[in-house]
């Protein structure tokens, strides 16, 4: 009943639309504290970034960013609940307030960030566009794929990256747009298309879940920049700020060498000012976010700092096994660069 | 009017005249409903702004962008959002059309079968309606799809039929006509040998209602019909060349595809709404009296006309009402689609257009008023022929 249920959906969002207030600065931070939770949208099962194991705990780089607001807000990892979002219901499960912060693989736009009423806070992953096929069909390079028929997942940049390619490369191509991402994994198993084509992080995910992985191959072609973070409403800047800083603080707590580990001792024992500055031994940078003072403290060491979660859902230490590449420090040759805390 | 007017009027004030007061409370009632729909409106507008969402119907001529798997009129990514919207239009008319002919077929069918003095056939058609009936749509048109449809085999191990037809997980394959030299000849053709057809059997007609003699209709037409286009093959050659569909790459080139998608709907919803308007054929034709069967066959009526010159334009009567409400689940039902990925209305536009566009209340707004315009249409049109065939009483 995923459609029933999405537009169920996108209809209450558009009465809430209709009947509630305005958003105003302050107010998000004031709602989540009262009903004591964060409520996170994700996405509906896509391993390393949000899923569900077989306990039901969600796992996944976007649903430890939800787990770190809650940390920084309430001092503890476990007060967010979550909500699995289709790529088709999640700017107006935003909009509407049904969520506090959208941390769903979602790429930044001009025009998500212009016309939707969506502030992104930053990059939790910096991801590109790749095609999935199967090794029988012996092609090596996307350019080969002229004719092919293409899974995709409907209301995502995608949709629109796919066409640019191909008319790009005057090739022609037939879309099947699915609502899930496990429609168009199952349909491009039943041979139903040639390519799945999706972010190459979603790619990797998928390639595990399908019945027999090694008999697909991820195309070296990057056709886009696809940068994923997390998203939250216009119009409160103060919200905007925490969920913003709690990704820097991750990022920053990896530059300085504080992992979950170490966390606690360094606070006490730390003679470098900005690690202090950071996890609250000096300043009260917490309270200028509206933040406890151990706000990073409780990240770090609840959550753990930027490469932990990295290595943890989608690097080494996981079944996906993703190059740290463009996800690297600054100064390690990547892109992830957090302002400093002062 | 005349009643009251003669009435002697009442001595207390206005408010105790109860057509005073039924008047006030009507136009209060519709002033609230006014009020509390312009309250939404700009309430609504309002919150837009503030949050900074984008409002308004522009979008509408902007590029889409991406592409369509099927599509009735021509289209390209460069085609605006508009035109995006009338594929998908066209795509949920098409489905909810060919699905409301294929249901009536089957349905009439089930009908009468369920009625059928033949054990067998009378069982099957119960068991039929009882499974097909009891199980959700979605779930049916993912049967069609996913365990039908996508384990058909691959293009190149597709199943073919005479080299000209071919069917695999892609959906099926056909030759497509084109114009050829004899082209309008053959049309002119096939235009004269109708025409030929409604003349003999209106002639026929009024012969049979002048003499009572009847005259082979069925055998003239069917003799009409091959002679005169088959004389214009002889002599102007061949009406259509035929684009068979070619393996040439990952699939098919050429000829016309009905993508599995479109199949894989079709099939269950007709299969699904055919088994309630079973049932429904069946209760109208026992509605109509058993007399009439019985006075039918003693006037000498075989089985088969009086069913369909006695019993069935009776039974429409009670038939239609409830087959409009069919006709109507059957096309909202289609909107079950983007389950499987057939661009309809509500996975083009109220999907991925909603999704690209973020503008979900003008979306939604507009396919809400397309499906309700959609089924008013079908209630107009059955209520008229509701009419046509209603008991005319002297």
């Amino acid at each position: 009943m995923k459609m029933v249920r999405s537009t169920l959906a996108v209809l209450t969002a558009a009465i809430a639309l209709g009947v509630s207030s305005f958003a105003q600065a302050g107010a998000t931070l004031d709602a989540v504290k009262k009903k004591g939770f964060v409520q996170c949208g994700i996405s509906d099962g896509l391993p390393g970034f949000s899923y569900a194991d077989g306990k039901g705990n969600y796992l996944g780089i976007d649903v430890d960013v939800c787990r770190a607001v809650a940390a920084a807000v309430f001092g503890d990892a476990s007060k967010v609940k979550f909500s699995p979002l289709t790529a088709k219901e999640r700017f107006t499960a935003l909009q509407s307030g049904e969520v506090d912060v959208l941390s769903r693989n979602t790429t930044w736009t001009s025009s998500r960030d212009a016309a939707m009423g969506l502030n992104f806070t930053g990059v939790t992953y910096y991801d590109g566009q790749g095609f999935l096929v199967n090794k029988k069909l012996g092609v090596s390079s996307a350019k080969e794929l002229d004719g092919a028929t293409v899974c995709i997942q409907a209301g995502t940049t995608t949709e629109l990256n796919l066409s640019d390619y191909f008319r790009a490369n005057g090739m022609k191509y037939t879309p099947i747009t699915y609502d899930t991402s496990d429609e168009s994994a199952k349909s491009l198993e039943a041979g139903r298309c040639d390519v799945l084509t999706s972010d190459q992080s979603q790619l990797y995910a998928q390639r595990i879940k399908l019945a027999s992985p090694d008999d697909y191959v991820v195309l070296p072609e990057v056709i886009s920049k696809e940068p994923l973070g997390p998203a939250v409403r216009q119009g409160d800047e103060e919200w905007f700020d925490i969920v913003r800083w709690t990704l820097f603080a991750m990022v920053n707590a990896e530059e300085l060498g504080v992992d979950s580990k170490n966390v606690e001792e360094t606070a006490k024992t730390t003679k470098n000012p900005d690690v202090a500055r950071l996890l609250g031994a000096e300043g009260d940078f917490g309270k200028d976010l509206k933040l406890p003072k151990d706000w990073a403290v409780q990240i770090v060491k609840q959550v753990g700092n930027y490469g932990e979660v990295f290595d943890r859902n989608v690097g080494a230490g996981s079944e996906l096994k993703i190059e740290r590449g463009l996800n690297a420090l600054w100064n390690k040759g990547g892109l992830q660069y957090a302002p400093p805390v002062r | 009017m005349q009643t009251t007017a003669n009435a002697p009027r009442s001595r207390g004030s206005v408010w105790t005249d109860p057509r005073v007061r039924a008047w006030a409370f009507q136009i209060i009632a519709v002033a609230a409903i006014v009020a509390f729909g312009w309250f939404l409106f700009h309430n609504t507008q309002v919150n837009l702004e503030r949050r900074g969402i984008v409002s308004g119907f522009e979008f509408l001529g902007q590029s889409a962008g991406f592409g369509i798997s099927q599509h009735l009129i021509d289209y390209s990514e460069s085609d605006t959002y508009g035109r995006v919207f009338v594929i998908g239009l066209l795509n949920t008319l098409l489905v909810s059309v060919i699905g409301i002919i294929l249901a009536t077929i089957l349905g009439f069918i089930l009908g009468v079968a369920r009625l059928s003095p033949n054990w067998l056939i009378r069982k099957l058609a119960t068991v039929y309606i009882e499974v097909f009936r009891n199980i959700p749509p979605l779930l049916q048109i993912f049967f069609w799809y996913f365990a039908v449809m996508l384990s058909m085999p691959g293009p190149r191990q597709s199943l073919g039929l005479w080299d000209t037809f071919f069917i695999n997980s892609r959906g099926l394959y056909m030759p497509s006509p084109s114009m050829a030299e004899g082209f309008w000849p053959f049309l002119i053709a096939v235009l004269l040998a109708i025409a030929g057809i409604v003349v003999v059997y209106r002639r026929a007609k009024a012969h049979q209602e002048a003499t009572g003699e009847r005259f082979p209709v069925l055998l003239t037409s069917i003799a009409l019909l091959l002679v005169l286009p088959g004389a214009s093959l002889l002599v102007f050659g061949t009406p259509f060349h035929w684009d068979v569909p070619q393996l040439a790459g990952f699939n098919f080139r050429g000829g016309w595809v009905v993508i599995p998608e479109l199949v894989a709907l079709m099939l269950a919803l007709s299969i699904y709404t055919a088994a309630f308007i079973g049932e429904t054929v069946r209760s109208g034709i026992q509605a109509v009296s058993h007399g009439q069967t019985e006075a039918a066959y003693s006037l000498g009526l075989r089985p088969g006309l009086t069913l369909r010159l006695v019993v069935v334009p009776q039974a429409l009567r009670v038939i239609v009402p409830p087959l409009t409400s069919q006709y109507l689940n059957l096309t909202k039902n289609s909107s079950l689609a983007a389950g499987i990925g057939y661009p309809d209305m509500v996975s083009l536009f109220a999907g991925t257009v909603l999704n690209q566009t973020g503008q979900a209340i003008e979306v939604m707004a507009v396919t809400m008023s397309v499906y309700l315009a959609i089924s008013i249409s079908i209630s107009i049109l059955m209520n008229w022929y509701n009419k046509r065939i209603a008991l005319v009483e002297r």
